[in-house]
């Protein structure tokens, strides 16, 4: 299926044009936590990216994971849902949606060193390392209803065939 | 019990403790490795802590929480905290949120004392 045909079928917005799109669900258990990083690693290297895209990548999305299964669903275990979209300018948008409690104050959430858990040792840092490596994020909450989190990253231009980098 | 992802190592030199972290850490390790870490530091109460992180090869803001946490449990004690041979994943997290500036690290401690080795 071409990407015409795709957008045709999936309805999707003419954004930028998406060139390969996953979905992922799973119990917001904290042993997935590596396997959300490992799936998303593993899909995301079609775009070839260089070893720190990766590993900024796999950070900033640990950390949107540890807030669902840390804050989002405190005291049950509820679907962590992440999509990923690789568009044609080669940009990388990855979204993480809980059905968990909310936040209540987002601007107060993303101040450096917040946290509502301190009695678990949670730095506070988690959405200051999602800004500091991801080009655009994007939080929408709703008290009692869910966050989702939407993270882009642009990597760069392809190296050329056979250069390291 | 789901295996984890990270190792944790304690080694007790004089009055300095070593503990020499490796693998992932995240919020799912970082539970295990608090547990290990402290029950270590309370029962030898160290003069200094020294946290190896060479061997580490991915660590989220759930590292910047156990680092601090232990630099915290240190001072308490009163002793000094080190973060010796950050690897590079870890030294990217710790500078781009500033906590390069609030804990000590130290680096190549490997390669003098390889330097060291090849003196004698």
């Amino acid at each position: 299926m071409n990407v015409k045909e795709y957008k045709k079928r999936s309805g999707r917005p003419p954004l930028a044009e998406i060139t390969n799109e996953i979905k992922l669900s799973f119990p917001s258990l904290s042993a997935n936590e590596s396997f959300a990083r490992a799936a998303v690693a593993a899909f995301i290297s079609q775009l070839d990216p260089t070893p720190t895209e990766l590993a900024d990548i796999k950070c900033v999305l640990s950390e949107a994971v540890t807030n669902c299964i840390v804050h989002a669903y405190r005291d049950c275990i509820g679907d962590v849902k992440i999509t990923v979209r690789l568009r044609a300018d080669r940009s990388v948008c990855i979204e993480v949606k809980d059905n968990g409690v909310g936040i209540e104050n987002v601007e107060e959430a993303r101040q450096p060193l917040f946290t509502t858990g301190a009695a678990e040792e949670r730095s506070g840092m988690g959405f200051t390392v999602i800004e500091s490596f991801c080009d655009k994020v994007k939080i929408k909450s709703r008290l009692g209803r869910g966050t989702s989190v939407t993270m882009t990253k642009r990597l760069s231009s392809k190296p050329k065939a056979g250069a390291h980098t | 019990m789901i295996k984890n992802t990270c190792d944790i190592l304690c080694e007790l030199c004089a009055d300095c403790l070593v503990i020499t972290v490796s693998g992932e850490i995240d919020h799912h390790g970082a539970v295990y490795m608090r547990q290990m870490a402290d029950e270590a530091i309370r029962s030898y109460s160290p003069e200094r802590l020294v946290l190896d992180m060479s061997g580490v090869s991915f660590m989220d803001s759930s590292g910047l929480g156990f680092i601090m946490g232990r630099f915290a449990l240190m001072r308490e004690l009163g002793g000094a905290t080190l973060v010796r041979d950050p690897a590079p994943c870890v030294e990217r997290v710790l500078k781009l949120t500033g906590f390069d500036k609030r804990v000590k690290i130290v680096k190549n401690h490997k390669t003098e004392k390889e330097h060291e080795r090849q003196r004698i």
